[in-house]
């Protein structure tokens, strides 16, 4: 399914003289990926389809600003993460959602309220399970959606900070704040699956070791 | 200076990335050293970040090999103006 950089520069070329079947190979070449991409942001099946046409529609007006410096499954990647933020910013009621109750609480002496035990399995062994996987998706699911964005950006896609400021339109400091937020969030929803290590003979309580 | 599980945790992602200064960085070391929450705090959001990705890097995931094709239709329609 990867193309080549060779077959890339072919069809460029055939995208830039116009020919519309050099347009339809392009989306069935990359559309399928372009939907998985699509889907990790939107829930909804209908949003997660159309913010693909959007981001082909663009692809068709803007093929002749491609410079042909970047991959173009990279450039496709890039367009079809905006147009499913452009949606999701769109349907986004409330994008300040609370995320305090997620976070880790704190008692008057600034010390953990909650015991914070140690994760019992490696998460990178248990991710290896579909079903852990599928877990850990489900969790990322429940954020806020102005969280989870940049937790998908700067995480997933793995895009900069300043990349995921100027996507999201908001400040650098605000993607910082947000994502440390998210994977604070994260943790806390993942605790449940991953956490409760049971210690044999007991070890001492945390805050007498503080 | 004492430095308090509130302030670790809402720092953490600042020693992680190696951003702070290092008389900073001592201070969180040494709390570390006698904070086992702490520890286990950070080693967790560290694994959150990685199951995070690992969990979108799925070998099994549907990923669907060729758009629906009523999909495909509507993208050449609207494009062909």
């Amino acid at each position: 399914m990867e193309e080549t950089p060779g077959d890339e520069s072919a069809l460029l070329a055939s995208l830039r003289r116009g020919e519309p079947a050099a347009f339809e190979a392009l989306v069935r070449a990359y559309g399928g990926r372009l939907l998985s991409v699509s889907r990790r942001f939107l829930r909804n099946e209908e949003d997660a389809r159309d913010a693909v046409q959007d981001a082909f529609i663009s692809v068709f007006k803007s093929i002749d600003r491609f410079e042909g410096n970047a991959r173009l499954s990279t450039w496709l990647h890039r367009i079809v993460v905006n147009a499913a933020l452009m949606k999701l910013r769109t349907k986004s009621r409330n994008p300040e959602e609370a995320i305090d109750d997620l976070l880790p609480q704190f008692d008057e002496a600034s010390h953990h309220v909650q015991e914070v035990q140690e994760w019992r399995e490696s998460g990178d062994a248990a991710v290896e399970r579909r079903e852990t996987r599928e877990i850990v998706r489900a969790a990322i699911e429940k954020l806020p959606e102005s969280y989870r964005a940049v937790l998908m950006l700067r995480d997933i896609e793995e895009m900069d900070t300043e990349g995921t400021a100027t996507l999201l339109g908001i400040t650098e400091n605000a993607v910082k704040i947000r994502l440390h937020r998210a994977r604070q969030a994260l943790r806390t929803l993942l605790n449940p699956h991953f956490g409760g290590a049971p210690h044999l003979g007991g070890a001492p309580h945390f805050r007498g070791a503080a | 200076m004492v430095l308090y599980c509130r302030e670790f945790v809402g720092f953490l992602d600042d020693y992680l990335g190696g951003k702070l200064p290092p008389e900073r960085r001592a201070e969180f070391e040494a709390h570390l050293a006698v904070c086992p929450p702490c520890v286990n705090y950070l080693k967790s959001y560290q694994q959150t970040v990685r199951v995070g990705k690992a969990a979108f890097a799925d070998p099994d995931a549907p990923v669907p090999s060729t758009l629906p094709e009523e999909l495909v239709q509507a993208i050449l329609k609207a494009t062909r103006g």
